[in-house]
């Protein structure tokens, strides 16, 4: 796909963000209706969705037919992953994680989640706050979103009444509140119709706030927010031991939070070691500072030993060391979390052994209260309690998505079977 | 000392997508034994090369190129191939889809069937021969609906099949590469990058591509709202008029079902201005292949294609 006619001095950086909700609320024609109004759509595809609606009988082009995806699904009938999909406005570079609403898939929400900075949550103007709503409001904060965005829908179908909308924002504000959820703004919308999603349309005169298209244009960017610490997991060395770069040794990660300037002192962890930094490299070229989520190659003032998994960090602000760790724990293998067995942990770049020493609860997510639990089976999350053989160098999820979040891999299929957050 | 700062800064779009690409590259470095760059001499692939370059240079790249050539392939994407491979000094393998009809394990259907989906066999012969497990390639999400749902770090078996109902889930930028002997990782560091994103990328690095991206006069006919370049192989069939029309290719693959468009863009900036109003999705316009049916991609993909 490709941007709208007049290009692209796109200046705002790049948002990733998330929608949720079922097939019912109306999630695949609200992101139709991104598409298609931003001018994102093409002409072939947009023919392929035509054929399609009169094949199936319907009258208008149906926009949700646009992010039908795989066969299998198509054939199901419904969305059994995450997908992907991209506009750009001119201004910025949106990716959209799109994840189905049913119960039995909170693990797709999680994997969409995990990187996204926004998450819209579809509320159907009928029905308002459901179950499903409190539930992708749930994990929407349990997965760190920083920004919610609650877009009641289908306002065509209750008369585009502002009384509706009043009355589920109050519902929903309540339960919020009780969640800790802060950062939250309500936006009535038709995705059918084109109300308030990038057109203001005729329909909706007593809502003064921005559309939903303007809501993502201005949100802040990832990393943008409140201040950070530094933190570099080291992912490969470069030595290239040729005459020209005889000692050349050069750290090579992504700044996954904070910044970091040539003459700056830092720690290597685990060592301990401190140095400071000699220079910042970037395909030859020279940077005064790397910025977070920048790919750069740091050299060292001193000769230190430093290989793949270790952690460079500011002396003052360094992460905890630790050898047991509790985390909310999102389930995601066929196989429940087995008590007796050791898994493998993935964090940053670093990889250890693991044996799960307790689960302290599960969460009814539907509920919202916590039970006791001997296992998790998929989709389910809990408070687990893990030893580590190796020690990590961690901070809590909510300080810091980059070194509080970690995988755990069943070291017999070698599949991803958990997501763990650092509480 | 050191005192917190709000950073003032944040990533332009091209070089948030580049610190990605950059990252996914290393973690293949750190994480697999024997990877290999899928190297075809397209703009891709020409965007992973520079990639690798940021990654990891001063040193050489942690992996070796590889084509797989069908021998159906436009002669100057072939030269540029060498070329590139030799400036960078890096090693380039080329197995071909030739090699694996002399062996038989690739029969054609009949002697003008399009080699392109013959590929995957002589992908797993290499990756068998040289006991590869990761494959770096520069396939996009954007490109074509059953690519949607890929993984960065996409799972095949020891058949080189892609099912999409048995994907690892993939979370934060924590890639998982653990595989089995035979098993093999897809890498797509270029995931999230779109056809437009390509293009402002090679404008801004200025990168060199095979001259048949640019418009130049050649003989087509118009088959099925697609226009298919006259050669040796592609003749016209009776009937066809020939038309010398200014044309560029958006993609560059087997000539058999790579059909180029109509254009008059020679420069990448005048590209980047077609792109960013064009009408047909660079699939839709350009790859024959992809026509046969709405799923055609998802069931090449299960074959074991890139």
């Amino acid at each position: 796909m490709s941007a709208p006619e007049n290009l692209p001095e796109i200046d705002n950086g790049l948002l990733r963000f998330l929608t949720c909700g079922s097939v019912d609320d109306g999630k695949s024609t609200l992101i139709g209706r991104l598409l298609y109004d931003s001018k994102s759509i093409l002409a072939d595809t947009l023919h392929a969705i035509e054929r399609t609606s009169r094949k199936r009988g319907l009258e208008a082009v149906d926009l949700s037919l646009l992010t039908d995806g795989l066969q299998a699904e198509r054939e199901q009938g419904i969305t059994i992953d995450v997908a992907y999909r991209y506009f750009s406005t001119g201004r910025r570079k949106y990716i959209i994680a799109d994840a189905p609403g049913h119960e039995q898939y909170t693990r797709n929400m999680v994997t969409a989640a995990s990187t996204a900075s926004l998450a819209i949550i579809l509320v159907d103007a009928r029905k308002g706050v459901l179950t499903q709503t409190r539930r992708h409001s749930y994990i929407a904060h349990l997965v760190g979103i920083p920004h919610l965005v609650i877009a009641i829908n289908k306002m065509d179908l209750v008369g585009y009444s502002r009384e509706v909308f009043e009355r589920i924002k109050t519902e929903y504000l309540y339960f919020a509140g009780k969640l800790g959820i802060a950062d939250v703004r309500f936006i009535p919308i038709s995705a059918l119709v084109g109300d308030m999603v990038v057109e203001r349309g005729d329909n909706l005169d007593w809502y003064e706030g921005p559309t939903l298209l303007e809501i993502l244009e201005n949100a802040p960017a990832a990393h943008s927010e409140k201040p950070e610490k530094f933190r570099f997991p080291v992912q490969y060395v470069c030595r290239p031991q040729t005459a020209e770069y005889r000692d050349f040794r050069g750290y090579m990660g992504r700044v996954e939070s904070g910044e970091i300037a040539v003459g700056d002192e830092v720690q290597v962890l685990p060592s301990g070691l401190i140095t400071r930094v000699k220079d910042i490299q970037l395909y030859g070229r020279s940077l005064p500072l790397a910025i977070s989520e920048q790919s750069v190659t740091l050299l060292l003032e001193d000769d230190i030993d430093i290989s793949r998994g270790d952690m460079i960090v500011k002396p003052a602000e360094a992460p905890a060391s630790v050898k047991q760790i509790e985390a909310m724990v999102c389930w995601l293998g066929e196989t429940p979390l087995d008590l007796n067995r050791k898994y493998l942990v993935r964090h940053t770049t670093r990889e250890t052994k693991a044996l799960v020493a307790g689960i302290a609860y599960r969460m009814d997510i539907n509920e919202l209260i916590q039970t006791p639990a001997a296992r998790l089976a998929m989709n389910d999350i809990g408070k687990v309690a893990l030893r580590l053989a190796q020690p990590l160098f961690v901070d809590p999820y909510g300080e810091n998505r980059a070194t509080g979040a970690f995988i755990i891999v069943d070291e017999a299929t070698n599949n991803t079977v958990g997501a763990g957050m650092i509480l | 000392m050191s005192t917190l700062t709000l950073s003032r800064h944040t990533l332009s779009h091209l070089d948030w997508l580049e610190a990605e690409a950059i990252h996914i590259m290393r973690e293949v470095a750190g994480q697999c034994s024997n990877p290999v760059l899928l190297f075809s001499g397209g703009k891709d692939s020409i965007c992973l090369l520079r990639i690798a370059e940021k990654a990891f240079r001063p040193g050489k790249f942690p992996f070796p190129l590889m084509h797989i050539d069908t021998g159906h392939n436009y002669p100057e994407v072939i030269a540029f191939r060498d070329k590139r491979a030799a400036e960078l000094g890096e090693r380039l393998i080329v197995r071909s889809v030739e090699d694996s009809m002399k062996r038989g394990t690739v029969v054609l259907k009949h002697p003008g069937e399009s080699r392109n989906k013959h590929q995957s066999v002589t992908l797993l012969e290499a990756i068998a021969e040289f006991e590869f497990d990761t494959c770096i390639g520069g396939a996009r999400r954007d490109e074509e609906k059953a690519r949607a749902k890929e993984r960065i770090f996409s799972f095949r078996d020891e058949f080189g099949q892609w099912d999409p109902k048995n994907q690892r889930p993939e979370l934060w930028s924590l890639y998982n590469a653990r595989i089995h002997k035979g098993e093999n990782i897809r890498a797509f560091p270029i995931s999230n990058w779109t056809e437009l994103d390509v293009w402002q990328y090679i404008a801004r690095e200025k990168l060199e591509l095979p001259s048949i991206y640019f418009a130049h006069k050649r003989p087509v006919v118009r088959r099925g709202g697609a226009l298919v370049p006259v050669t040796e192989l592609t003749p016209a069939r009776p009937g066809e008029t020939i038309e010398e029309v200014s044309v560029r290719f958006r993609t560059v693959g087997d000539i058999t079902c790579t059909a180029p468009v109509e254009s008059n863009a020679d420069t990448v900036e005048e590209i980047i201005a077609e792109t960013a109003q064009t009408t047909i999705t660079e699939r839709g316009a350009t790859r024959l292949d992809d026509q046969t049916s709405e799923a055609s991609m998802e069931q090449r993909k299960k074959e074991g294609y890139f």
